[in-house]
């Protein structure tokens, strides 16, 4: 069904709600492996497209192509407070088999030490990698994120991007990250989107090599490009 | 600043000897040290808790003995302490109390699990579906609004003076919050969480049992205690009718044979009963819970 070199298709999406477009003959596609960024206002539709994407939600008109394994990071943790860390892992599935596959995950997170804790004792960083540990044991062909970060401190946040480069790095799903923090955009993605009256208005590569360093020239030039698109006065 | 400070702490009192004029005035004498080894043994706190708590009752019993004892009341009116403590051995003795808690209990206990399972199922039902919630909401809003007491006549009219009457009236009393509790535990569950377990593949039914249900237990389980108090309650009303065996029969012998003794040691007997529900209940929310972040109680 999906062409081979894409792992993600839209074509002339829309989404309307209350007799207003969010989303209006949308188009996008993603390769396989691909590290998207997607940047916008408040209220642009980043939200609304990444539900799409993950069959949350319906589109009322157009294409919305996208692999079967899909996994979403959401901006709160979303645990089931009343299972432990490891049955948040592994959610639905019982036996020895599902607990080693949630061990692995969560040691990859950097939490063997939490398997057993409830989700309540956890800091806010602790809980989003265990979300990140619920989204890998799915082994996505597209990994989707809703602004994982935003509530996230600025030194929990830094672990974290180098924690998703690195997992991404090892699995190599497509990924959509929603965020309104432009540095992380560059710091993580292939390709930046910024979106603006329902539609893509900038699409830009991000070529310059890993690891990226904010100081760096490519880095700043990029960023105050992506500022203006987002309506931010630059000085 | 310095005027508030001279109110609070007027330096010729709080701090006469340091400084003097124009001298540093410490304003922070008792600074409070969270140390552990500064607090007392918590054993020893515990103890000091329980003889504060212990203190009034024990106060009042006194009073009461020694009211009794002068003959400020009447015996017939309120009998003492020392003649409550004897009417218990004399129930015990004549085996009346023996006989009469296995009724009595076996009463409200199925009461409740009939009364508890349908409010559950009911909630469960209406919770979980679109159909359960149309069909049965609406009218359990409603009855639920009736005094379950009020309803005894009828249940009389219905149901006779035996049995079944008084199993009636505890089962009208337990569903109600049974129902409410589990319904609003059930819908309060967010709907973030079923979303994302619908992401992660769970079916339908996966995620009533994976998600909604062990998040609604907290408020399941209020609905249960709730149900067991008016449980208790409901039993008091139905041993009122026609007793010919249980505690309500105790209480309406002694009434006929005035023995105001049998009938407070009887009220005491329920009251018993209440306090055991109680700490059932908290120790199956204990063991049922374990996730919840602990309040202090103790
Ligand atoms: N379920 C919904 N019902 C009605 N309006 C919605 C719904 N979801 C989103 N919207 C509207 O769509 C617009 C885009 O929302 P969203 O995708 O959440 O924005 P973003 O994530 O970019 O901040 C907003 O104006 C929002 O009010
Ligand atoms: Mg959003």
């Amino acid at each position: 069904m999906l062409s081979h070199d894409h792992a993600v298709e839209l074509h002339g999406v829309s989404r309307v709600f209350a007799g207003r477009a969010v989303l209006d003959g949308f188009a996008l596609t993603i390769r396989p492996a691909e590290f998207v960024a997607i940047l916008g206002a408040s209220g642009t539709g980043k939200t609304t497209l990444l539900r799409l994407l993950s069959g949350l939600d319906r589109a009322d008109g157009g294409t919305v192509r996208v692999p079967r394994r899909r996994s979403v990071v959401f901006q709160e943790p979303r645990l089931v407070p009343a299972k432990r860390v490891w049955q948040n892992v592994v959610l639905g599935r019982r036996g020895a088999a599902a607990r080693a596959r949630a061990e692995a995950a969560l040691t990859e997170v950097g939490l063997a030490a939490h398997v057993n804790a409830w989700p309540k004792t956890l800091s806010g960083g602790e809980a989003q990698r265990v979300a990140l540990a619920r989204a890998l044991v799915q082994e996505p062909d597209l990994l989707l994120l809703d602004e994982p970060f935003a509530a996230l401190d600025a030194l929990t946040r830094i672990r974290m991007h180098e924690l998703v480069g690195q997992l991404w790095q090892r699995y190599r799903p497509a990924v959509v990250l929603v965020t309104h923090d432009v540095d992380e955009a560059i710091l993580l993605a292939d390709r930046v989107l910024v979106l603006s009256g329902g539609r893509i208005s900038l699409d830009v590569p991000v070529d310059f090599p890993q690891p990226r360093i904010r100081s760096g020239r490519d880095f700043s030039d990029l960023r105050m490009r992506l500022l203006s698109e987002l309506g931010v006065a630059v000085h | 600043m310095s005027s508030i400070i001279r109110i609070e702490f007027p330096p010729a009192q709080q701090a006469p000897a340091r400084g003097g004029e124009g001298g540093l005035i410490d304003l922070s004498p008792q600074r409070h040290d969270l140390s552990p080894q500064r607090h007392p043994a918590p054993g020893r706190s515990r103890l000091n808790g329980w003889l504060l708590r212990a203190a009034a009752p024990a106060a009042i019993l006194l009073a009461w003995q020694l009211a009794s004892s002068f003959g400020f009341v009447a015996v017939e009116v309120l009998p003492s302490p020392a003649d409550i403590v004897a009417a218990f051995a004399e129930l015990i003795r004549l085996g009346d109390l023996q006989a009469a808690l296995p009724v009595s209990l076996g009463r409200a206990v199925a009461g409740l699990a009939i009364g508890g399972t349908t409010g559950l199922a009911l909630g469960l039902f209406a919770g979980l579906w679109r159909i359960g919630e149309g069909l049965f909401d609406a009218p359990l809003q409603m009855l639920r609004t009736i005094p379950f007491i009020a309803l005894v006549p009828l249940f009389i009219t219905w149901f006779g003076i035996d049995e079944l009457a008084k199993l009636m009236v505890i089962i009208a009393a337990t569903i109600f919050p049974m129902y409410l509790n589990t319904y609003a535990g059930v819908r309060g569950v967010d709907p973030k969480l079923i979303e994302a377990a619908s992401i992660f593949g769970l079916s339908h039914r996966q995620a009533a049992w994976h998600v909604i249900l062990p998040t609604a237990l907290p408020s399941i389980l209020v609905g249960l205690r709730y149900a067991s108090g008016a449980a208790l309650l409901a039993l008091v009303v139905a041993e009122q009718i026609n007793a010919r065996s249980g505690i309500g029969y105790i209480l309406n012998n002694a009434n006929m044979n005035q023995r105001s003794d049998i009938i407070i040691a009887g009220i005491l007997v329920y009251a018993a009963l209440g306090i055991a529900i109680d700490l059932l209940m908290r120790l199956l929310e204990h063991l049922a819970l374990p996730w919840r972040p602990k309040l202090a109680l103790a």
